[in-house]
């Protein structure tokens, strides 16, 4: 599906970008940089002769609004449909039925695919398989040059990048033999350094261990925070999602739940109908209150239960001493 | 045990043969070869040993590296050098039983010999200097005149640079699959060639089926960064000539030219 799109159009279409960028946000002043509208998308499996099998529902009538800037966590345990949602956000994939815009570029007209690419940059599961070449800064390098960027800017570029993820002192090492959230490093480097306004990243803590995910959650904030990049992190740890502005909630392709943070952990039980953990700490929060214990819903890190536990006991003091 | 097999044999060292463009050293393999094949004269064959020890000097790679490999060819040199020694009409200078040695037939074994030794010296050199990744590259812009007659040269060079990449990561897993096989009972070891090569074949499949999900992997990684071949592609580090590239391109042609002229005098 590679789309051979001339050279020069490629130029034109960078040059040109920034100005047609501006007039539609003068036209429109709420962009989001990700809306789905009605989006379904159907896997169609076949037997030999190519008749229809069955048809699997991976996504059934999602609308979702991004706005820019934010720092959206999507949630769903195995085949929610989640991992299929990102996919469309790069033009992997295209709808069955509805349609995705982003950054106001339909997924499904095709000479938007590259500038969607370049838009939104995607980040895999699985660190191995989506390094492609053999030394760190030429892995970083190689998205600016698919794009076409001139040789002096793809240097700058790849420093700047490698410098943001903390990876600058490994640009001449083999990133095979990186350790894992060190490689999810290095290929957030390599999307950062195409400029995107938003990075898609389909569970990349899904294989590190504890140390690996906390650098990587921590670079994807930082990111977010200082150059305004739009995140979009698809998870089943929960703890990676409460310092998110956004979460969604996926179940057997729909959306089912969708606020705040501290609004979703509040409610405990439904998440777990959808087989998904709170954090361990909103967890124990839950069950002492349920044991009759005055704590509020909704506790999200241990400081916060540590200050709720305190108010109490400071309280029962006071009815004691009365 | 398996993970100590190495591909491609670069050996680092800082010389300048070490800093050449690729395409320089593959013209020279090139240049090196055809010289060996242009005749029989001694005189050209001398010249070609100066300048292929005076290169490995200049290369400071052990000799041994170089030597090592002629063991994977040496049943080949042998039974060159046999076909050609007893095999070739001519004056006979020794006979026992049904087995003539003729002096013709002795010329050429020798020659055929130091042919053969000398262009897996001569390549090996390139290799032990050249990075592989240096090597595709060096093909990719060499070979870039392919293009016109709609060879996909660029594809053929990224393709073989992945294939380097995953080399050492499809060897782990060939690892991790025998060692879980082991665990359970598999036996690798034992028994005749045949029957180890039988216990192999169990680890062919999830071998190529974890191969085929990589590859699909890569391919939607790689599309998702913009790759869309080589259309509008710019370079982070492209080939360029200096100085000493061009100088090297000088003595190539200088030796080349002796040669030819060795050959047509003497």
């Amino acid at each position: 599906m590679i789309n051979h799109i001339k050279c020069d159009k490629l130029k034109e279409i960078v040059v040109n970008e920034e100005i047609s960028y501006t007039l539609i946000r003068n036209e429109e002043n709420n962009l989001n940089i990700v809306k789905a509208e009605n989006l379904t998308f159907e896997y169609i499996r076949r037997d030999e002769e190519g008749n229809v099998e069955s048809i699997n529902k991976a996504i059934d009538n999602v609308n979702i609004d991004i706005k820019e800037g934010d720092f959206v966590a999507v949630l769903g345990h195995n085949g929610s449909g989640k991992s299929t949602f990102a996919k469309h956000l790069n033009a992997l994939v295209s709808p069955t039925e509805g349609s995705v815009w982003v950054d106001r570029m339909n997924t499904l007209e095709h000479e938007n695919t590259l500038r969607i690419r370049q838009t939104a940059g995607m980040v895999f599961q699985n660190p191995d398989n989506q390094i492609i070449c053999t030394l760190v800064d030429e892995e970083v390098g190689f998205g600016p040059e698919n794009i076409g960027v001139p040789e002096d800017e793809i240097w700058e570029r790849v420093e700047k990048s490698l410098k943001a993820v903390g990876m600058y002192d490994f640009r001449l090492a083999n990133p095979t033999k990186l350790s894992g959230g060190q490689k999810q490093r290095v290929a957030i480097a390599g999307i950062v350094a195409m400029k995107p306004k938003c990075i898609v990243l389909d569970e990349p803590t899904a294989m590190l261990d504890p140390n690996g995910r906390k650098e990587v959650i921590e670079v994807l904030h930082e990111l977010n925070k200082k150059e305004n990049v739009t995140i979009i992190l698809i998870t089943h740890y929960m703890e990676e999602v409460i310092d998110a502005d956004e979460v969604y909630v996926m179940n057997e392709g729909k959306l089912v739940m969708q606020g705040k943070p501290r609004d979703i952990f509040s409610q405990v039980e439904k998440l777990k109908e959808l087989r998904l953990d709170v954090p361990q700490v909103t967890e124990l929060a839950h069950e002492l209150r349920k044991e009759g214990l005055d704590i509020k819903e909704g506790i999200l890190t241990t400081k916060e239960l540590i200050t709720e536990l305190e108010r109490i006991r400071g309280l029962k003091n006071v009815n004691n001493s009365r | 045990m398996i993970r100590d097999i190495t591909i491609g044999q670069y050996y680092q060292t800082n010389s300048v043969i070490h800093s050449l463009d690729p395409r320089v050293k593959l013209m020279g393999t090139l240049i090196f070869i055809i010289s060996l094949f242009l005749g029989m004269n001694i005189l050209v064959y001398i010249v070609a040993t100066l300048a292929l020890a005076g290169l490995i000097i200049a290369s400071k790679v052990p000799f041994k590296f170089i030597v090592r490999g002629l063991k994977a060819i040496l049943i080949l040199i042998l039974i060159s050098a046999a076909f050609n020694l007893f095999l070739t009409p001519g004056t006979v200078i020794f006979k026992v039983w049904k087995i003539t040695i003729t002096d013709r037939g002795l010329k050429t074994a020798i020659f055929m010999v130091i042919r053969l030794v000398y262009l897996i010296m001569g390549s090996s050199l390139m290799t032990l200097t050249t990075t592989p990744n240096n090597l595709t590259d060096g093909l990719e812009k060499g070979l870039s005149f392919l293009k016109y007659i709609k060879v996909p040269v660029h594809e053929i060079a990224m393709m073989m640079s992945i294939a380097l990449r995953f080399i050492p990561i499809l060897i782990d897993e060939t690892d991790k699959i025998m060692r879980a096989q082991q665990a359970r009972g598999a036996d690798f070891e034992t028994g005749n060639f045949i029957k180890r090569a039988k216990a192999m074949v169990p680890i062919l499949v999830p071998l190529f089926i974890s191969a085929f999900r990589r590859a699909d992997d890569l391919a939607m990684a790689m599309e998702a960064r913009c790759y869309h071949g080589s259309n509008g592609r710019t370079k982070m580090k492209p080939l360029k000539y200096s100085k000493k590239d061009y100088l090297a391109y000088l003595i190539l042609i200088l030796y080349i030219g002796i040669c030819i002229s060795l050959n047509i005098i003497f």
